[in-house]
Formats: C-alpha cells, structure tokens, sequence
C-alpha cells in the first residue's frame, strides 16, 4: 500500500502513521487503536480492521491465527438516545 | 520520523532500580516523568497489559477546580495550571479545551451546596460564579432549564482526551531515562531487606528499593499480597460517546440530581456518563468490563429530558471503567502501614486523571527529598487505622 493511503477513514489514519506507530514499539491492535484513533469512528473499525492486520502480519507482529479484532464495544450500530429514551425498561 | 519510544514488552530493565512503579497508568507515569526529570534515580514502570488500558483511557476527560473542599479547590487549580502548559513540555497535542464547567442545580439542597462551593471558591481564588436559570441557558441555548433553580460557573475547568496524556508521560519518562515495560505483570512483591523483590510474569526478578503502588482500582490485589488492609475498593462505572458532530458545546454540564455529566470532545464526540442507581443486589465492586443496556437506557432518559435536541444524536459506543473509591473520598497516597517503602497512590475515587498532573509533580517531589505537599498529610494511608478519617468532599460525580 502507498504510504499516503488511508487504511482507518473515519479518522484518517494512514499507513504511515501505522508505520511510525509500530517503530515506537506498539504491536498490538488495542494499543494501537489508541495511539492513532484508528477503529473510534463511525464504523467502530469494520472498515480498517482487516487492513490493519494485514500490516501487522507484514511487519511480523502478528500471525494470522493469532489475529482478533479489538474488544467490540455496544451499540453494534450507531443508535439515537431519542431511540434508546423509548425503549421499554424496567425502571418506567 | 519515527513515533517516540513508549515502553514495549521488550524493553530491558536493569537487575536492581530504587524506585519500581507498578501500574503504567497516568498516576505512575506522571510520577516517573517528574521524578526522572528532577532525580538520579534509576527508575522502572510495570504495566500488566498495553498503556491507557485501566481506568485512565476509560475516564470522561474532565478536569475542573469546582470543589467542595478547598484542599481539592487548590490541588485543582495547581493541576489546571500544569495542563496549560504540559502539551508543549510533553510535546504532544493533549486535546486540552477550557470551555468550563457548568453545574445545575434542580433541588434547594443543590442550590445550597452551588452557594456554598462559590463562597469557598471566592475565598480560595477560583473563579467559579453563580448563575440564574436563563443565565445557564445563554452559555447552553439547547439546554431545558425549567426545573434549574441554580447553575454555577468556572470558565477555567475543561476536557481533555485522556489517551495522549498517557502517551505523552510515557515517550518523556522513557526520554529521560525511566525502564516502561509493559505487558508484564507483578506477580508477587517478596520483602528484601528494606526494600523488596518483585517477581514479574516473565519470570524475571528486580530488586527495588521502594515500590509505588500505583495500580489504582487492581491495588488491593497487590496490598492484601503483603497483609495491607487499606479500605479503597473498586466501583464499576459507565459511559459512552456519540458521533463526532461540529463544536457546539462548550462547558462540561452536570446535572447535580441525576448525577448525569456530558461534553464536547475537542474530537467533537459527546462525552457523557450518568450515577446508575445501584442494582438489586447492591454496587457493583467486581473488575468487570462489560456494559450494559440498563446504563444506555437510564442515561438516554435523563440526558434527553435535559437537552431534548439530543434525541437525534446517536450513540458510537459505550465501555466501562472502575473508580477506585476511597470510603472517605481522600486519595490514599504515601508509605504502607507497616510497609514504609511501600508507597501508595490510590483511592482517587474518579478523580485521579484531572489531579495527576499535579499529583505527578507534588508526589516526585516528597519522594526526591521529603518535602510534603499540604495534601500528604490528608492522604495519609495510616489514617484509617487511627480513625482520623471523615468525609470532607461532596462533589464527587459520575
């Protein structure tokens, strides 16, 4: 990939600051996530998650057995507070 | 250019420091970027897992001196300064905004705590003032104030992002010398003379001539090891982010009845969290993770009462983070009961990101050559066993 290519678009992280990332010394996906912001956008990191791992299984910090995505946080999509005001719960 | 250096699995540590920080967290980096900065020391940081993995890349980012106690009120301040300045002694961008905070009142009780906190904050110098209803809605238009009977004001409070805090601490202490390894934990403290032998899950060994517990809400693990009894103990605690949207909301709003807080990341995400009434079967203690819908549902409700335009807002994701809660409120830093080179600093009770950068700073300083911070002799570990503790701070929130 070029090194100017987007890899997270959300928040515009680009293969070469995965690169500089991983010259630093942060290897794995959670941490990496939070050094470069990629996988906090609108698409939670269904986008750039793939991407991701396969640099890092390139740069031989990861195999692709081993490789998981980042812990997946709720909502799956996203959902309005005006939707989730309405839904029914046990405190109405 | 190449990112700087911020500890690694690999990184060597040396057979014997004199000061071995466990938990790589903004408290124990703070600390070792100082006492770097400021000491000969030789010094190594443990963290069990990757950097900004425990309460502080799971905090709300907010950073305020509206206090109910003046002790808080001044650390605050001294904190609030260091921030001004700390993304360029750090050298990285820390997101860090002043838009204030803005607190409203819905009950006399809230009005009176309001009138209160600004009589002491006059006294102590903060510049916190009073607010109508209408007054709070001109800094928020969007906000539904028919039930506010009182706001207050301290336009020097603000967010920051709690991420690059970490990395920044982190690339400046491994700069000036400190060993960060990460991803190796402590998996015994074994007593050695004065000081101590830590046993790592590498199976390494170092020796340390005083040892920081600065593990926060995981500390009483680490303590109840060596027979400290210390009464710290973690609550679960949640929150959640929106779309990033376009700035429009400048101060940090807390809901004093509700508990509820929410705002605008430099980033442009809403940032909010919500005081989950308590659970059938009590406060939730354990260290688990997981969210849940019961949090997303309670805080919806409240929030969109408060500020209806937030109904057609939608949510990105929502995790969960431990407050480490001291039973009197006070942080509990400084040598062990029976333990004096055993050095805590805990039981920040979900306030220990907004006071780390100057805890950082004061803490460094006693450990270098004993000079004691006004708050040290409050945070004293050995207060409980004298019965010297009571609650002073009601503004705890979230």
């Amino acid at each position: 990939m070029p090194e100017r290519s987007f890899v997270c678009r959300c928040e515009d992280v680009t293969v070469a600051e995965l690169e500089r990332t991983l010259a630093g010394g942060l290897t794995t996906i959670e941490e990496i996530k939070r050094y470069t912001g990629l996988g906090t956008g609108p698409c939670q990191g269904k986008e750039c998650i793939p991407a991701l791992c396969k640099l890092l299984i390139a740069r031989g910090a990861l195999t692709p057995a081993s490789a998981q995505p980042f812990t997946s946080r709720p909502p799956i999509e996203p959902v309005t507070f005006g939707a989730l005001a309405a839904a029914p719960s046990e405190e109405q | 250019m190449t990112a700087p250096a911020m500890g690694s699995p690999t990184a060597p540590l040396p057979a014997e420091v004199d000061v071995a920080i466990v938990g790589a967290g903004i408290m124990g980096l703070a600390l070792a970027y100082h006492l770097a900065r400021t000491t000969k020391l030789s010094i190594a940081v443990l963290e069990r897992s990757y950097l900004v993995s425990g309460a502080s890349g799971r905090n709300g980012g907010g950073v305020r001196m509206q206090w109910g106690d003046a002790g808080n009120v001044r650390l605050m301040m001294e904190s609030i300064e260091e921030c001004r300045g700390l993304a360029q002694d750090l050298g990285i961008n820390l997101w860090f905004r002043q838009g204030g905070y803005l607190f409203l009142a819905r009950t006399e009780a809230g009005e009176r705590r309001l009138v209160r906190n600004a009589e002491l904050h006059a006294e102590v110098g903060a510049p916190t003032r009073l607010l109508t209803a209408a007054e709070a809605q001109a800094i928020v238009p969007q906000l539904d104030v028919a039930e506010v009977r009182l706001a207050s004001y301290n336009p020097d409070d603000g967010v920051v992002f709690p991420w690059p805090f970490v990395w920044g601490y982190a690339a400046q202490a491994v700069r000036h010398g400190v060993h960060l390894r990460t991803h190796t934990a402590v998996v015994k403290l074994v007593p050695r003379g004065a000081g101590y032998t830590l046993e790592l899950s590498t199976g390494e060994r170092i020796a340390a001539a005083r040892v920081v517990n600065a593990t926060g809400a995981w500390s009483g693990l680490l303590n109840r090891s060596l027979g400290i009894d210390l009464p710290n103990h973690p609550h679960r605690h949640e929150i959640l982010s929106s779309e990033p949207l376009k700035p429009f909301l400048d101060p940090l709003v807390v809901d004093l009845s509700s508990g509820l807080y929410f705002s605008q990341s430099t980033r442009g995400e809403l940032v909010t969290g919500i005081t989950l009434p308590d659970a059938k079967d009590g406060s939730d203690t354990s260290l688990t993770l997981h969210s849940s819908l019961r949090f997303l549902g309670h805080l919806s409700r409240t929030l969109t009462r408060l500020m209806p335009i937030t109904a057609a807002m939608k949510v990105l994701r929502q995790w969960v983070g431990p407050y480490d809660v001291s039973p009197d409120g006070d942080a509990i830093v400084g040598p062990s009961p029976r333990h004096p080179n055993l050095i805590q600093v805990c039981g920040f009770t979900g306030h220990g990101f907004m006071m780390a950068p100057a805890v950082g700073r004061l803490l460094a300083r006693y450990l270098a050559d004993g000079t004691a911070h006004p708050m040290l002799a409050r945070w004293d570990p050995g207060r409980f066993a004298a019965g010297a503790a009571n609650q002073r701070e009601d503004m705890i929130i979230g």
